[in-house]
C-alpha cells in the first residue's frame, strides 16, 4: 500500500471506537418538533432522515480520496434511541467493560441523562415490542430458548445489486414521481397509504443529494485553505465527484465507489440494520468502469488499487453501533458483517464472473487485513481453479477471510425458495451466511433458537432445570420412555411449541416495523418497492422471506446419540442413572461421563450412527418451519448459523448426555461439537453433507488448519478440499488458520482442543497428543510463520 | 477386472491406524492404512508404535492424570504406578483393555487392532469423492505394509477393482517375490532409502540394504512410478558422499520420477513415551532449511524432481 493509505488505515486501525451523540440529539430534535404529530409516520420518518442528512457534521479527512462518515468523524459511533435507548449503565459498562469497549466521554453521559433519555423513555420501539409480547413469549426468552435479533436493530441483511451504477437519485426520483401520479384511488384501497411512502422516498432521495452535496461544498470550502497544490487537487476533484453521485449515474470507477459509499451511510443512517449494508457483487458492477478507464487512458492499476483500498477503509471506520441491556460479560463485535462478495456466475446467463477486479480485490483483502468489510468469495463448478487457489492463499495468511460458498448450491436454495433464474444468480450471501438476490430481497433474520435447551426441556417434561420453570409443554417423565421414538416425539412437541411462540411474536414485530419504522430510504434501492408504493418493511420488496436460526446441531446430535446408544440400543446407562448425572452436572459420575464423552458415536466423525440424527434433527426442524406464512407475503425459512450466539446459549443450559457439562458452549454453526470431530476434514465435511444444504437459506461451517498443513502443495489439497465439499452440496466454509495464542490455550486446556490438527513435520497430529516439548516447538514454529 | 472372492475380503491383518485426509503420502487427498509391525527399527523412527507385530497397551503421556484408576482396574496386577505414572508389565498383560476403558482422560489406549479387508476398504471408501476430485487414493504404510503381504495384496486387489488409485510407502525391505507381486498391483511406490552403504544402515536401522536395493531395482522394472523417500538424519546420511551415491542409483532406474527428502524430527521420540518399552531413540537436531536445499540441489543433478517435505 502506499503512503496515503497507510497513514489513513493506521489512523483507522488505532483510532478507538467511540460513542457519538449527534445522531440521537438531531432525531430527538426532530421528534421534540410538532412535525411528527403533523405527518404520517412514512413521511415523518423520511422527514427525520432529512434532518439528519442536512444537519449532520460533514468530515472530510486529510488525504482521503472515498469520503463520508457515519458519525462525525472515524470510529465516532452514532446511536439510535428511536429503537432502543442505551441507559447510563449501559455506557458506563460499554466504556469499562475489556473487550470491544466503546469510550464514553463524560459530556456524552451528560447529554444522555439530561436529553435523550428522559425523552425516549417509554417511546422506544424495543418497549413497544417488549409489551406487545406475551407472558410465555417473555419466559422462553428469559429462559434462552431463542434470541429476538428486532429488540436491537432494524430488519436488514440487505444488498445492493447493480441499479445504483446504471441510474442516480434524480433518476429514482423521477421513477417515484411517475408511479405516484398512476396511483389508481378508485380500485386500489391501499392508495394513500403508497401515495404517502411515495412523498417518503422523494424526501429522502433528496435529502441524499443534499448529502453529497455538503460534501462537495465541504470539499471546496477545504480545497481553498489549502496550501498544497497537490492536496487542492484532490479535493476539488471530491468535490465535482460529490456533485455528481448519487444524483446522476457515475461515469467511472470513482464515482461508482463515491456513489455506492454515500448510500451505504445513507442506509446506515436511516435506521440501524442488521448486517449494515453490502455492495454485493462488488467485482461485476465495477468491470466496466475499470474497462472504460483502461482504454481511455485514465485509470491505471495503481489507482484503481488505491481506490478500492480507500473504500475498504471506509468500512473499518463504522464500527457496529453497540447494543443496548449489555452485561459486564458479554462482549460485542465491532464488524458490522458489510460482506462483498467476490468472483460466483453472471446473473444473465450463468457463466464465470470472475474477472480482473476479482483478483485485484483478494490482493486488497490481503493486504489490508482489516475485519471490516469482511470478503468471501463465491466458487462455482464454472469458476477456473485458479482464482480459488488464489483465495486460498489469502486464507493461508491466517485472519480468516475470505470465508467460501458454493454458488451452485446456492442457486439451488434460490430457485427451490421460487426465485426466478436470473434472480438467484443475482444474489449470494450476506453477513456471515445467509442468502438472497440482491437488491430484491427483505430477507429478516429474526433470532436464533436454542436446539440443545429444547432438548434439555425434553427431558424435563417442559420444566427448566435452571429456575425450575414450567417454561415448554408438559411432553412427559423421560424416565417411563421406553423408547428413542418417544424421545424425539417428545423434542419434537416442545420444538414446535417454541416455533409457534417465535412465529406469533414475529408475526406482531413484523407489524410494528411496517406500522412505525418504515425505512423509505432503503425502499428506494429494493426493487420492487418503488413498483408496488410499498416500504421494505412492509412487503415491498420482491422477496421477502423470514429465518429463525438453528443453533447447536452438532451438540443436539451428540446428546440425541448418547441417549439412542446407550439407553436404548446398548442398554448400557438408564434413563434415570444419566438424568440424576446430568443434574449432578457429572460431579460424581466421572466414569459416565468418560463413556459419554469417549465412547459414543459423535457428529463430525463421517459415522451414519451420529450422522443420521443429525439428519432427522433437521428435517424435524425444517417440516415444522420451512413454508409458513409471514406478514410480508413470504416464508419462513431454515438457516443453520450461530454469530456468537452458541457461548450464550450454552450458559443457559445444564449438562448434557454427550458428556457436556453444565454452562460450556454448545456447538456452532453445522461444525461438530468442539473437540468430537477425530477423524480430519474429510469426515468433517461428510457429516456436514448429510443436511441437505439447498433446502436452507446457508449453513456455517468453521474450520481450524495449522498453517503447516496449508503449506507448499498444502493449497492444492485444500483447494480440492473445498472442490469435494462443494459437489456434495456444502454451502459455505471457513478456515481458520491457527494461531500461536490458541494452541497455548490448548496446550493448558486439552480436552477442549481433542481436534486441533498440526503439522508435525512429515505428518500431522493431534496436537493435545503430542509431547509437550513438541508442543512448544510447534508453538515456536505457528508464531514465526505467522510473522 | 479382478474378481473379489469372500476369503480375499475377510483376510485380516493388523492395523494401528487409518488416517483420511492424509496429504503427503502421495498426490491428491488420501486415506492412509498404518500397517502395524516392521522389520527395520531406525532409530530415528516417529512411528514406534508401529514396530511390533502385535497389540500394545500404550499411553498418552499427556492426557494421564496419574489417577491409578488402571492400576485398579488390572485383574491380572500388570499395572503399577511409578513417579505418578503407569506402568504396565508385559509379561502379566493380556492386552484385556481393561484399564483403558476406565481411563477418566482417555490416555491408556490399545494400540493395534485386527482387521479384515473388508473392513479397511469401507473406511478407506467412504473418502473417493476427495480421491476423485483431488487424484488421491489409498496409501499403506506403516509399520512395514510387504510385512502383511496377503493382507496387502488383498487391499490392492480391492482398490483395483474400485478404481481407487495406491501408493505402497514402504522400507523395501522383503523377500524378492513378495517385493514383485506388490509391485504388480501397486500404482505408486514410496520407496525410503535410509542410507546407500549397508554397514551404515545395518547400524542405524537394525538390517543391511542389499535386500532393499534389490527391490527397489526390480519394482522399477516393472515398469512402476517410484518416489524414493530420503530421511535426512543429520550425522548418519547427509554427508555429500551418500547423497550423490544416492542420486546415482536413483538415476540408474527406469522408474523413478522424484525424490523426497524429509526432515528429520523430533516427533517419535516423543511419541515413544507412549510405548511400554524404551526404545532407544537418538538425540539429533533438526536440519536446517540450508541444509536441506543444499542437499536438495545435490541430487537434482540425478534426477527429475526433488521436493522437500513431501
Amino acid at each position: 500500500m502506499n503512503e496515503r493509505v497507510e497513514k489513513l488505515r493506521k489512523e483507522s486501525v488505532e483510532t478507538r471506537p467511540y460513542i457519538s451523540t449527534e445522531r440521537a440529539e438531531l432525531i430527538t430534535d426532530f421528534y421534540q418538533s410538532d412535525i411528527p404529530q403533523r405527518e404520517s409516520v412514512a413521511v415523518c420518518r423520511a422527514l427525520s432522515f432529512r434532518h439528519l442528512m442536512e444537519n449532520k457534521t460533514i468530515c472530510i479527512n486529510d488525504g482521503e480520496l472515498i469520503v463520508g462518515e457515519r458519525g462525525p468523524a472515524p470510529k465516532a459511533t452514532p446511536t439510535y434511541p428511536e429503537l432502543c435507548c442505551h441507559s447510563m449503565e449501559d455506557l458506563h459498562i460499554l466504556d469499562s467493560r475489556e473487550r470491544t469497549p466503546f469510550v464514553v466521554s463524560q459530556e456524552v453521559r451528560n447529554i444522555y441523562s439530561e436529553r435523550i433519555i428522559p425523552f425516549w423513555t417509554g417511546k422506544t420501539l424495543r418497549e413497544k415490542l417488549f409489551a406487545s409480547m406475551e407472558e410465555k413469549w417473555h419466559q422462553a426468552f428469559n429462559a434462552g430458548v431463542f434470541t429476538e435479533f428486532m429488540e436491537q436493530r432494524a430488519p436488514g441483511h440487505a444488498i445492493l445489486d447493480d441499479k445504483i451504477y446504471r441510474k442516480g437519485m434524480l433518476q429514482f426520483k423521477h421513477e417515484i414521481a411517475e408511479n405516484r401520479r398512476n396511483l389508481d384511488y378508485f380500485n386500489d384501497p391501499r392508495a394513500y397509504e403508497k401515495d404517502q411512502e411515495y412523498q417518503a422516498m422523494d424526501i429522502c432521495a433528496d435529502a441524499v443529494i443534499t448529502f453529497a452535496q455538503r460534501h462537495a461544498e465541504k470539499a471546496i470550502q477545504l480545497a481553498q485553505q489549502q496550501t498544497d497544490p497537490v492536496r487542492r487537487g484532490e479535493l476539488e476533484r471530491i468535490a465535482e465527484v460529490c456533485s455528481h453521485v448519487p444524483a446522476n449515474a457515475p461515469r467511472n470507477f470513482r464515482e461508482a465507489l463515491q456513489s455506492y459509499w454515500f448510500v451505504h451511510l445513507s442506509v446506515i443512517t436511516e435506521l440501524n440494520t442488521w448486517d449494515s449494508f453490502n455492495p454485493g457483487r462488488l467485482d461485476q458492477h465495477l468491470l466496466p468502469f475499470y474497462e472504460k478507464g483502461r482504454q481511455e487512458g485514465n485509470l491505471t492499476d495503481e489507482q484503481a488499487i488505491e481506490l478500492l483500498q480507500c473504500f475498504w477503509i471506509k468500512f473499518n471506520n463504522q464500527p457496529a453501533p453497540p447494543k443496548v441491556g449489555v452485561t459486564e460479560e458479554q462482549s460485542g463485535t465491532y464488524t458490522d458483517f458489510a460482506l462483498i462478495n467476490i468472483g460466483g456466475v453472471k446473473p444473465a446467463d450463468g457463466s464465470d464472473a470472475v474477472n480482473d477486479i476479482s483478483y485485484m480485490m483478494l490482493d486488497v483483502v490481503e493486504e489490508m487485513r482489516l475485519i471490516q468489510p469482511s470478503s468471501c468469495i463465491q466458487v462455482s463448478m464454472r469458476n477456473p481453479d485458479r482464482f480459488l487457489k488464489r483465495a486460498c492463499e489469502v486464507i493461508r495468511t491466517g485472519f480468516g477471510q475470505p470465508s467460501v460458498f458454493n454458488t451452485d448450491v446456492i442457486i439451488k436454495e434460490m430457485l427451490q425458495d421460487g426465485k426466478n433464474m436470473t434472480d438467484a444468480r443475482t444474489g449470494g450471501p450476506s453477513g456471515c451466511v445467509t442468502i438472497s438476490s440482491f437488491g430484491k430481497e427483505s430477507c429478516t433474520l429474526t433470532g436464533y433458537i436454542n436446539w440443545p435447551k429444547i432438548f434439555e426441556l425434553a427431558c424435563n417434561d417442559g420444566v427448566d432445570p435452571n429456575s425450575g420453570e414450567q417454561v415448554g409443554p408438559r411432553t412427559g417423565d423421560a424416565r417411563k420412555f421406553d423408547s428413542n421414538r418417544q424421545l424425539m416425539d417428545a423434542y419434537r412437541q416442545q420444538l414446535e411449541y417454541f416455533i409457534d411462540l417465535k412465529i406469533k411474536g414475529n408475526n406482531i414485530i413484523e407489524r410494528l416495523y411496517a406500522n412505525y419504522m418504515p425505512a423509505p430510504f432503503m425502499s428506494i434501492m429494493m426493487d420492487d418497492c418503488i413498483a408496488s408504493g410499498l416500504d421494505y418493511h412492509n412487503g415491498g420488496a420482491r422477496y421477502n422471506p423470514t429465518y429463525i436460526q438453528g443453533v447447536g446441531i452438532g451438540t443436539l446430535t451428540d446428546a440425541l446419540a448418547a441417549v439412542k446408544y446407550h439407553v436404548f440400543d446398548e442398554q448400557n446407562i438408564s434413563m434415570d442413572e444419566l438424568l440424576k448425572a446430568m443434574q449432578a452436572d457429572f460431579e460424581g459420575y466421572e466414569h459416565l461421563q468418560q463413556k459419554l464423552l469417549y465412547n459414543t458415536p459423535k457428529y463430525g466423525n463421517d459415522d451414519d450412527y451420529a450422522d443420521g440424527i443429525a439428519e432427522e434433527v433437521f428435517n424435524v426442524y425444517y417440516d415444522l418451519l420451512n413454508g409458513r406464512p409471514n406478514t410480508k407475503g413470504g416464508k419462513y425459512r431454515v438457516n443453520l448459523l450461530p454469530t456468537t450466539v452458541h457461548i450464550y446459549f450454552g450458559s443457559v443450559i445444564g449438562a448434557l448426555p454427550n458428556g457436556r457439562k453444565a454452562g460450556e458452549t454448545v456447538s456452532e454453526g453445522i461444525s461438530p461439537t468442539q473437540g468430537a470431530d477425530t477423524k480430519g476434514p474429510t469426515a468433517v465435511f461428510k457429516s456436514a453433507a448429510r443436511i441437505d444444504h439447498a433446502r436452507t437459506g446457508g449453513t456455517l461451517l468453521n474450520m481450524k488448519f495449522n498453517p503447516q498443513v496449508l503449506a507448499g502443495e498444502g493449497i492444492e489439497k485444500l483447494l480440492h478440499l473445498i472442490r469435494s465439499y462443494f459437489k456434495l452440496d456444502g454451502h459455505h466454509v471457513q478456515f481458520n488458520v491457527i494461531d500461536a495464542e490458541m494452541l497455548r490455550k490448548a496446550q493448558q486446556n486439552p480436552e477442549r482442543h481433542r481436534d486441533l490438527i498440526v503439522r508435525v513435520a512429515g505428518y500431522s497430529d493431534y496436537f493435545v497428543d503430542v509431547g509437550r516439548d513438541l508442543q512448544n516447538e510447534i508453538i515456536t514454529r505457528t508464531e514465526q510463520q505467522s510473522l | 477386472m479382478h474378481q473379489s472372492t469372500q476369503s480375499e475380503l475377510e483376510t485380516k491383518g493388523l492395523v494401528f491406524d487409518i488416517k483420511k485426509y492424509a496429504i503427503h503420502d502421495g498426490p491428491g487427498i488420501r486415506s492412509t492404512v498404518f500397517f502395524k509391525g516392521c522389520p527395520l527399527q531406525c532409530l530415528w523412527c516417529h512411528n514406534p508404535e508401529s514396530w511390533k507385530a502385535h497389540i500394545e497397551i500404550g499411553l498418552r503421556e499427556g492426557r494421564c492424570l496419574g489417577c491409578g484408576q488402571c492400576v485398579e482396574a488390572c485383574p491380572h496386577e500388570a499395572v503399577s504406578l511409578v513417579e505418578n505414572r503407569p506402568v504396565t508389565d508385559v509379561e502379566k498383560c493380556v492386552l484385556c483393555g481393561r484399564c483403558v476403558d476406565v481411563c477418566l482422560a482417555g490416555a491408556r489406549q490399545i494400540i493395534g487392532r485386527e482387521m479384515a479387508v473388508n473392513e479397511v476398504m469401507a473406511e478407506v471408501g467412504r473418502d473417493v469423492i476427495f480421491y476423485d476430485q483431488s487424484g488421491g487414493g489409498g496409501t499403506f504404510s506403516g509399520g512395514e505394509p510387504l510385512m502383511q503381504p496377503d493382507f496387502l495384496l488383498a487391499l490392492l486387489n480391492q482398490c483395483r477393482a474400485l478404481n481407487i488409485h495406491t501408493a505402497v510407502d514402504t522400507s523395501c525391505y522383503a523377500e524378492p517375490e513378495i517385493a514383485e507381486s506388490v509391485a504388480e498391483r501397486a500404482d505408486l511406490f514410496l520407496c525410503d532409502l535410509k542410507h546407500i552403504n549397508n554397514e551404515m544402515h545395518e547400524r542405524f536401522t537394525g538390517v543391511g540394504n542389499k535386500l532393499i536395493l534389490e527391490n527397489i531395482r526390480r519394482i522399477s522394472q516393472a515398469d512402476n512410478k517410484i518416489v524414493i523417500r530420503i530421511p535426512i538424519i543429520p550425522g548418519f546420511n547427509d554427508n555429500p558422499e551418500n547423497i550423490e551415491a544416492t542420486g546415482k542409483f536413483a538415476a540408474s532406474l527406469t522408474g523413478v520420477g522424484r525424490i523426497d527428502i524429509l526432515p528429520f524430527n523430533r516427533g517419535g521420540m516423543e511419541k515413544s513415551a507412549r510405548l511400554m518399552d524404551e526404545i532407544k531413540s537418538m538425540r539429533i537436531e533438526t536440519p536446517d532449511e540450508e541444509q536441506m536445499s543444499s542437499i536438495a540441489q545435490n541430487l537434482s543433478k540425478y534426477v527429475f524432481e526433488v521436493n522437500i517435505g513431501g
